[in-house]
C-alpha cells in the first residue's frame, strides 16, 4: 500500500506487490518534519545498541555515548552490573560525567556539585540548607532508559517502557549475531580504536547501503578490481558472487531486521598470513566442529539491526548511527576480535578490517561519497522517487543481490511511521525453501 | 644535531608535502625503503600500537602500492576526480638521531578541497627516517589527527 504523512501530499513509501514495484519518496530522506517524526516514531520505539560489556572491563569503568541522540553513560557499577544513565544532572541539567571514558566511584556535576554513585543513586547535594520536604533523594537519581537488556554481552536500551523483550525483538537474527561473535576459541571483545565519522547524508541510506551487493561490484571496483589484484587474490570467487551464481540469501524477519548471508570470496584475513589464519581455523574446528567452522569462516552475512545498528562478519564489525540532520549522520563503528588472539591474529583481523571499512579502507571512504552524492542529487527534485523493486519480479523470490532487505526496513519504518500502512509480505526464494 | 641535518629534515618534509601536493604519488612512493609503514592510528586511541587497536591506515609497501595505484586508476570514487589539497608542515622537532635512523615529530594542517567544501584535518606526525645517500627515506611515515570525529571530513580518502 501507500504511505501518506500529512507533512507531504505524495505518498511517502509505494508498496506494490501486484505491479512488483516499490518506490520512496525522496522527501523521506530530506525533509526536517519527518526526520523529527522518526525521532518519537521510529528511535523511541525501538531497542537501540548501546555497547558491549567488553568495553566496560572493571567495577568503575565508563563510557559516554550518543544512543538515539541521546547522551548516555555506559558504566559498570561497583558490583559489576552494566547500567545505562542519562548524562544529564536532575538538578539543572548539566553533564555530570567528564570525559568519554575512565573509571570513576562517583560521578560529579561539577556546576553545583551534586554527585552520584556508579548506581545512579544520589549521593552528595553540597549545602542541602533551604530545601523543604520536597527534596527527595531517592527520586533525584540519574535518569535511566525505561528498557536496559542485553544479547551475549550486546547492550541495548529501548524508550518504550512495554517494549518486547530483546530476545523476541531480535527473533530470527539472533542465529546471524552467533556467527559474528563466534570467531574465536575466547570470548568476542571490542577492540580499541573507535571509528567516528560522519556522512553528510540521510542516515537510511547507510541503512540501505549496509546489505546491498548490488552496488559493490560499481561502487567497489577499486577494492576488488585493484586492491584485491594488488595482493594477488583470486577474484573468480567474487564475480560468481557478484552475478548470484552460488546460493545469495536474504532473509527478512519480525521488526524489520534484514540478513544478507552469501559465499565470501578471498579476504586479506585468508591470505596475508597463511599460518595464522590455518592456526585461527584450526581452533575453529576444535571448538565449534568443521561445518560451523566452515560456515563462520566460509560465508558473510550483513546483518541489518532495525533501526540504526548493522554487523558485517567478513570484517567483524558493528556499527550504529543516528541522524543529527535529515543530511547528516554521526556514525560509530568497532571491530570485534577474540579475547585471546595472539598478536599476530590480531594485527589479521585489524589488517582485514581496515582493507575494507573505515574512513581511510579501500571501500568505506567511496561510500562515503555515493551516499553524500545521493543526497546532493536529491536536491535536484525533479525525480520525486527512488526505486526499490530490485527481486519483486524474480520468480522463486527474491536473492541477496536483490534489493529485499532495503524494502524490509522501509517496509517497517512506513508501519511505525504511520500505524495504518500495511506492508507488502514477500518472501525470498531462502525463505520459501525453507518454508517447504 | 646540526643546523644542516635540521635544514635538510626540514626540507625533505616540505618536498614531500609538495609531491603530495601536486599529486606526483609514484615519486612519492620512492621516498620509502621497501619495510616502510604508513600509518594513522585510531583518534580515540592514539598511543596505542597497531596489534593492541584499530587504527585508520596500517600500510606496509605492497598496501601502499595498492593504494597509490588506486589513485591513479579511475574506479576510486572518493577522489575521482581528484580533491585540491594543501599541506602546511612545522614545528618540526628532531627526538634523535643516530647514523641509521632519525626520529622526528612535526605538526601538520592539511586541507582537502571538493564539492564546494574545504575539510581539513590536523594532527601531528611521529616519523622515523633513514638517511641515504640524496637524502632521506621513510622507515614509519605515522600521522597522528587531533580531531575526536572525523566531522564534517567523514573520512581520509587522501594521504594525510
Amino acid at each position: 500500500m501507500e504511505l501518506h504523512m500529512n507533512e507531504v501530499d505524495a505518498p511517502v513509501v509505494i508498496d506494490d506487490l501486484a505491479n512488483a514495484t516499490f518506490k520512496v519518496n525522496r522527501q523521506a530522506f530530506t525533509d526536517p518534519a519527518i526526520w523529527e517524526l522518526e525521532r518519537q516514531r521510529v528511535f523511541d520505539q525501538c531497542w537501540l545498541y548501546v555497547g558491549h560489556e567488553s568495553e566496560l572491563t572493571e567495577a568503575g569503568s565508563f563510557l559516554t555515548r550518543k544512543v538515539g541522540g541521546r547522551p548516555v553513560i555506559f558504566v559498570r557499577d561497583g558490583e559489576g552490573e552494566v547500567r545505562v544513565f542519562f548524562d544529564s544532572c536532575p538538578h539543572r541539567g548539566n553533564s555530570v560525567c567528564r570525559g568519554s571514558r575512565g573509571q570513576a566511584d562517583r560521578f560529579t556535576c561539577f556546576y553545583h556539585g551534586w554527585a552520584f554513585n556508579t548506581k545512579g543513586e544520589l549521593a552528595v547535594v553540597p549545602d542541602p540548607v533551604g530545601y523543604g520536604p520536597g527534596l527527595d533523594r531517592s527520586k533525584l537519581g540519574l535518569g535511566r532508559p525505561p528498557r536496559l537488556e542485553h544479547y551475549r554481552g550486546l547492550y541495548f536500551l529501548s524508550m518504550k517502557p512495554d517494549i518486547v523483550d530483546l530476545r523476541t525483538y531480535l527473533g530470527g537474527a539472533i542465529p546471524y549475531i552467533d556467527s559474528m561473535l563466534d570467531i574465536a576459541v575466547a570470548d568476542p571483545v571490542i577492540a580499541a580504536g573507535e571509528q567516528a565519522y560522519n556522512i553528510k547524508a540521510n542516515w537510511k541510506l547507510l541503512l540501505e547501503n549496509s546489505a546491498d551487493i548490488y552496488h559493490g561490484h560499481f561502487t567497489h571496483m577499486r577494492f576488488f578490481t585493484e586492491f584485491l589484484t594488488d595482493v594477488g587474490a583470486d577474484l573468480d570467487a567474487w564475480r560468481k558472487i557478484a552475478r548470484g551464481d552460488d546460493q545469495n540469501r536474504v532473509e527478512t524477519f519480525d521488526y524489520g531486521h534484514a540478513v544478507i548471508d552469501t559465499p565470501i570470496g578471498p579476504l586479506p584475513l585468508f591470505s596475508d598470513k597463511p599460518e595464522v589464519f590455518a592456526k585461527l581455523n584450526k581452533a575453529l574446528v576444535e571448538k565449534f566442529g568443521a561445518d560451523r567452522a566452515a560456515q563462520l569462516l566460509g560465508r558473510s552475512q550483513n546483518l541489518l539491526i532495525f533501526p540504526n545498528t548493522v554487523m558485517i562478519s567478513s570484517w567483524r564489525t558493528i556499527r550504529t548511527f543516528y541522524p543529527v540532520a535529515p543530511d547528516d549522520l554521526e556514525c560509530r563503528a568497532w571491530a570485534i576480535v577474540g579475547a585471546e588472539d595472539s598478536p599476530e591474529l590480531r594485527e589479521a583481523r585489524f589488517g582485514n578490517f581496515i582493507s575494507f571499512l573505515g574512513p581511510a579502507g579501500f571501500g568505506t571512504p567511496d561510500d562515503v561519497e555515493a551516499l553524500e552524492n545521493c543526497q546532493r542529487g536529491f536536491a535536484a527534485a525533479g525525480v520525486p522517487y527512488n526505486d526499490l523493486s530490485k527481486g519483486m519480479g524474480r520468480p522463486g523470490g527474491a536473492v541477496a543481490n536483490d534489493e529485499l532487505q532495503m524494502r524490509a526496513v522501509w517496509r517497517r519504518w512506513a508501519e511505525l511511521m504511520d500505524p495504518d500502512f500495511e506492508p507488502g509480505i514477500e518472501k525470498s526464494a531462502a525463505m520459501l525453501a525453507a518454508a517447504e | 644535531m646540526t643546523t644542516d641535518t635540521y635544514r635538510a629534515v626540514e626540507q625533505f618534509l616540505f618536498d614531500e608535502a609538495a609531491l603530495l601536493d601536486s599529486w606526483q604519488l609514484a615519486d612519492w612512493l620512492k621516498l620509502f625503503r621497501e619495510d616502510a609503514i604508513y600509518c594513522i592510528p585510531s583518534l580515540d586511541s592514539p598511543e596505542k600500537g597497531p596489534q593492541d587497536s584499530l587504527y585508520l591506515v596500517h600500510d606496509d609497501m605492497t598496501r601502499l602500492g595498492s593504494r597509490v595505484n588506486q589513485f591513479s586508476g579511475r574506479s576510486m570514487w572518493s577522489e575521482n576526480p581528484r580533491s585540491r589539497t594543501r599541506r602546511l608542515v612545522s614545528n618540526l622537532r628532531i627526538l634523535s638521531q643516530d647514523a641509521d635512523e632519525i626520529v622526528l615529530s612535526a605538526n601538520f594542517a592539511v586541507f582537502r578541497m571538493r564539492h564546494g567544501r574545504m575539510d581539513t584535518y590536523v594532527g601531528h606526525y611521529e616519523h622515523r627516517i633513514a638517511p641515504v645517500q640524496d637524502g632521506f627515506q621513510f622507515i614509519e611515515r605515522k600521522a597522528v589527527l587531533d580531531l575526536e570525529v572525523l566531522n564534517p571530513q567523514g573520512k581520509v580518502s587522501i594521504i594525510i
